[in-house]
C-alpha cells in the first residue's frame, strides 16, 4: 500500500500518457483521477498508521547504487512529516484532477494534461518520501520537469513557453544550491539517508568547512545551501519571479503547482531537515529575515496586481514566506501546519478563481470583472471561505496557523523575531486588504465586462463545484480538527519526525503572551480588509486621487511592478549574462581565441607562411646568389659563435639567434622577395 | 720556410679575388657571361689560396687539387658558355634581370 501510494500516478501517467488517445478523454479522466483518488484514500490510511498509531514505516525497495560510501536505495520513508505532506499532495492532487475534468472539458490535449497532473503528483510523492537525499533530489528535480510540461501546456503560446522557461531556470539555480548542500553532506556524514544523517549531526556541531576560501561551520553551510535551494523552489524573495509568470498555464496547474505540491516543497525540505537546520543558528536567522522579507514583499506587491491569479500567486508568496520564517524560528511544526492549511485554502482560492475566468470567457483581468455575486453565487462564497481563511479571519482555518506564527514570532526575543514578527503583522494588514480587493473588484463592484461576456457566466459544472465544496469545508474546519495534533501543547504527534532544540521552543512562551499583543494580527487583518471595502466601496474618490498625486503614481508603479524586480533582473543581470554569453563565451573564446590558436588561425599562419616563403623563390639567378651567400655567412656566423660561447660556457643565446633568424628569413626576405617583384615589375 | 713568412699577403690577395667574384656575382646584372667571368674568379681564388697553402705547408696536395680545379673550372667554364649560347639561341637575350624563368 505504501508502494502504491507512490506509484499509482506514475502508473496513471504512462498508462494514459501513452494511450491516451485510445482511452479518450473519459477514459483517461478515469484513470488519472481515480488512481490518484486511490492514492489519497490510501494515504489516509497510511496517515492513521504513522501519525496516530505511531508506526514509522521504512519501504526499501533497491538498490540504486552502490559505491563504496555511497549507497544509495530506492526507500521510502514514512514519518508523520512525510504523512502529513502526502496527505495535503494526494488530497489536493485528486480534488485538481477532477476539478480539471470539467474545467478543460474543451482542450484537446486532455489527456496529456491529466497525465502531467499525474506526473507531477508522483513525482511530489516521491519528494516527500524519499528515503535518502538522492530520491529527494529525483523528486525536486521532476517537479521542477513536471512544472516546466504543465506551465507550458498550450506551448503554441510564446508567453506560456517563456514562462516555463523562466520556471524551470530560476528553480534550476535553487536546485544548484540544493545540490551542493547535497554535495556538503555527503562530504561531512558520508551518506545521505536522511536517518543516518540526523543521527549523526549533533556529532558534526564543530565541523569546519571551507567554501571559497572561507572556514565556515558545517552546518551553517549545509542548511544555507539547503535554504537557496528553497528559495528557489519556494519562491522566496531573490528568486520569487518565476512564480507570478507561472500564471500562464492553466488554472488548476496554478492550484496544484502554488497551493499544494511545488512551492511547498522547499518548506517540506526545512522541515525535514529540522535536525540539521535546528543546529545552525546563523542560517536560522538569515531564513528567518528571508521569510519575514518575503512575506512583506509578496504582500505589498500584491495588494496592486490586477491580475487575478497574479494576487493569488503572491499571496502564495507572502505565505510561504511566513512558513520560512516560522521555520528560521526553529518553530517547524507551526510552519507544516499553516503549510497545512494554506495548502487548502489556497487551492479553494485558486479553483475559485478558476471558476470565475472559466464563466468569464478566460477573462483574467478584475478591472473588467465586476457584479458576479448574483451571477456566481456559489463561486462567490467559496472564495470568500477561501479569503477569508487566507486574512486569518478568527475560527477559519487560517486563524490557527497564522496567527500562531505571529504569535511564536512575538515571543521570539530576538532582533530577527522583532523585525519578522512587524513585517508578518504588517503584512497581514497588507493580505487582508488584497484579499478585500479581490472579492470587491471582481463580485461585489459594478460589473465593468461587456454584456456579451455576462450574458454567457455560469455557474461552476458538477465536477469543478464539488472540487469547490471539499475545499472549502478543508477551508473552515482543517486548522481546527488538526489544532491540537500538530501544534497542541505538548503534543508528540510528530513522534520526531522533527527536532528542536530545547531552547528554541517558543511554544510555551506564545501562549502566554499579553492578550493584547496576541489580538494585533486579528486588528490588522481586520482593519485591512474593512480599509479596502470601505474604500472600495464608499470613498473610491480617494484613492483616485491619491493614485494621481505623483507619489501616488510612483507608488503604483513600484508594487505594481514588483518592486521592479523583473526590470532589475531584465536590465542588470540577464541581459548583461547573455551578452557575455555571446560576446565573451561565443565570440571570443569559442569562434576567437580558440579558433585563431586552432584551426582556423593555424591554416591561415601556415597559409601565409608558406606563400610568403614560395616568394622567396623569385626566379631571377641574383636572387638565389644572394640567398646563397646570405644563409652561408649566417650558418658561418652561428657556428663561430658557437664555438666562442661554448667556449665561455655560455651557449643560450643561439637559441635566440636561430629564433631572430627564422623570424628574419620568415618575414624580411618575404618583403625583399616582394619589393624585388615589385622592381621586375617596374622594369 | 723563412721565405714565406709573409702568408697573409698573399691570403689576402686571393680573399679579395673571391669576395671581387662574389661582389661580381651578386653586383653585375647586364650579362651572363660576366656572372661566369666572376665565378671564374672564384675558382682563381680558390686555386691560388691551395696553392699558397700547399707551399707554406709544404704539402703536394694543394697543388693536386689546384690541377683538379684547373680542370673542373675550365669543365665548368665550357658547359657554362654553352647553356648561355643555346639560351641565347633560344631567347636571343642574356640579361639577367630579364631571366627568371627558374622559378617554373
Amino acid at each position: 500500500m505504501y508502494t502504491l501510494i507512490i506509484f499509482l500516478p506514475l502508473i496513471a501517467f504512462f498508462i494514459v500518457g501513452f494511450f491516451g488517445r485510445y482511452l479518450g478523454r473519459i477514459g483517461s479522466s478515469i484513470i488519472t483521477t481515480g488512481s490518484v483518488t486511490l492514492s489519497a484514500i490510501f494515504s489516509i490510511i497510511a496517515f492513521y498508521n504513522v501519525a496516530i498509531c505511531k508506526s514509522t514505516q521504512l519501504v526499501s525497495l533497491l538498490t540504486w547504487f552502490a559505491i563504496y560510501p555511497l549507497n544509495i536505495k530506492w526507500g521510502f520513508f514514512f514519518d508523520t512529516v512525510t504523512v502529513t505532506m502526502l496527505i495535503v499532495v494526494t488530497f489536493i492532487s485528486a480534488l485538481v484532477h477532477l476539478y480539471s475534468i470539467e474545467y478543460m472539458k474543451n482542450d484537446p490535449h486532455l489527456p496529456r494534461f491529466m497525465a502531467y497532473l499525474s506526473l507531477f503528483t508522483f513525482f511530489m510523492l516521491m519528494l516527500v518520501t524519499g528515503e535518502n537525499m538522492a530520491i529527494m533530489f529525483l523528486g525536486w528535480e521532476g517537479v521542477g520537469l513536471a512544472s516546466y510540461l504543465l506551465i507550458n501546456f498550450w506551448h503554441t503560446r510564446l508567453q506560456a513557453n517563456k514562462s516555463a522557461i523562466k520556471a524551470i531556470i530560476v528553480n534550476r539555480i535553487g536546485d544548484f544550491g540544493l545540490g551542493l548542500g547535497m554535495l556538503a553532506i555527503f562530504h561531512i556524514f558520508h551518506t545521505l539517508d536522511f536517518l543516518t544523517i540526523f543521527a549523526l549531526t549533533p556529532s558534526v556541531v564543530d565541523a569546519k568547512l571551507t567554501f571559497l576560501n572561507f572556514e565556515i561551520n558545517s552546518l551553517d553551510l549545509i542548511s544555507i545551501f539547503l535554504f537557496i535551494g528553497a528559495v528557489g523552489k519556494s519562491a522566496q524573495l531573490g528568486l520569487h519571479t518565476w512564480l507570478p509568470d507561472a500564471m500562464e498555464g492553466p488554472t488548476p496547474v496554478s492550484a496544484l503547482i502554488h497551493a499544494a505540491t511545488m512551492v511547498t516543497a522547499g518548506i517540506f525540505v526545512l522541515v525535514r531537515c529540522s535536525p540539521i537546520i535546528e543546529y545552525a543558528k546563523d542560517a536560522l536567522t538569515i531564513i528567518c529575515i528571508m521569510g519575514g522579507l518575503t512575506a512583506f514583499f509578496a504582500a505589498t506587491v500584491g495588494m496592486l496586481q490586477n491580475d487575478m491569479k497574479r494576487v493569488i500567486a503572491y499571496s502564495t508568496c507572502s505565505q510561504l514566506g511566513y512558513m520560512a520564517f516560522a521555520c528560521g524560528m526553529s518553530a517547524y511544526s507551526v510552519s507544516m501546519f499553516h503549510l497545512m492549511n494554506h495548502a487548502f485554502f489556497k487551492a479553494l482560492l485558486f479553483l475559485g478563481a478558476g471558476s470565475v475566468i472559466h464563466a468569464m470567457s478566460d477573462e483574467q483581468d478584475m478591472r473588467r470583472m465586476g457584479g458576479l455575486v448574483r451571477l456566481l453565487p456559489l463561486t462567490y462564497s467559496v472564495i470568500f471561505i477561501g479569503s477569508l481563511s487566507l486574512m486569518g479571519f478568527p475560527f477559519l482555518t487560517g486563524f490557527y496557523s497564522k496567527d500562531l506564527i505571529l504569535e511564536i514570532a512575538s515571543s521570539y526575543y530576538t532582533i530577527e523575531g522583532r523585525f519578522v514578527y512587524w513585517l508578518g503583522t504588517i503584512s497581514a494588514f497588507f493580505t487582508a486588504f488584497y484579499s478585500m480587493r479581490l472579492l470587491y473588484l471582481s463580485f461585489i463592484a459594478r460589473p465593468n465586462s461587456s454584456k456579451i461576456i455576462l450574458e454567457e457566466v455560469h455557474e461552476a459544472p458538477l465536477f469543478m463545484a464539488i472540487s469547490l465544496l471539499i475545499l472549502s469545508i478543508g477551508s473552515i474546519f482543517v486548522g481546527y480538527v488538526f489544532k491540537d495534533a500538530f501544534v497542541g501543547l505538548g503534543t508528540d504527534f510528530w513522534n520526531n519526525s522533527i527536532y528542536m532544540q530545547p531552547h528554541s521552543i517558543k511554544t510555551f512562551d506564545s501562549e502566554f503572551i499579553p492578550a493584547n499583543v496576541k489580538m494585533i494580527p486579528v486588528y490588522f487583518s481586520l482593519t485591512g480588509a474593512f480599509l479596502s471595502f470601505v474604500f472600495y466601496n464608499f470613498y473610491p474618490s480617494i484613492l483616485l486621487n491619491w493614485n494621481l498625486t505623483p507619489f501616488g503614481i510612483a507608488t503604483y508603479r513600484f508594487l505594481n511592478k514588483r518592486w521592479y524586480f523583473d526590470i532589475i533582473y531584465n536590465n542588470y543581470i540577464v541581459q548583461h549574462i547573455l551578452k557575455f554569453g555571446y560576446k565573451v563565451t561565443f565570440k571570443i573564446l569559442d569562434r576567437g581565441f580558440i579558433e585563431y590558436i586552432g584551426p582556423y588561425g593555424l591554416v591561415n599562419i601556415i597559409k601565409t607562411i608558406s606563400i610568403k616563403m614560395s616568394t622567396i623563390q623569385s626566379g631571377y639567378i641574383y636572387h638565389y646568389a644572394f640567398i646563397m651567400v646570405f644563409s652561408s655567412v649566417i650558418i658561418m656566423f652561428f657556428i663561430i659563435y658557437d664555438l666562442m660561447n661554448f667556449k665561455s660556457g655560455n651557449g643560450f643565446i643561439y637559441d635566440d639567434f636561430i629564433i631572430a633568424a627564422l623570424f628574419l628569413i620568415f618575414f624580411s626576405f618575404s618583403d625583399y622577395s616582394l619589393l624585388a617583384k615589385r622592381v621586375a615589375s617596374k622594369k | 720556410m723563412n721565405y714565406l713568412v709573409n702568408i697573409f699577403e698573399f691570403l689576402g690577395i686571393s680573399s679579395a679575388l673571391f669576395l671581387l667574384g662574389l661582389y661580381g656575382i651578386f653586383v653585375l646584372r647586364k650579362n651572363l657571361i660576366l656572372v661566369l667571368v666572376s665565378i671564374e674568379l672564384i675558382l682563381l681564388a680558390v686555386n691560388v689560396n691551395f696553392i699558397v697553402f700547399s707551399v707554406y705547408l709544404d704539402d703536394l696536395m694543394g697543388q693536386l687539387f689546384a690541377l683538379y680545379i684547373l680542370t673542373v673550372a675550365a669543365a665548368e667554364s665550357a658547359i657554362g658558355l654553352a647553356i648561355i649560347v643555346i639560351y641565347y639561341r633560344l631567347y636571343g637575350v642574356i640579361d639577367i634581370n630579364t631571366i627568371n624563368f627558374l622559378k617554373s
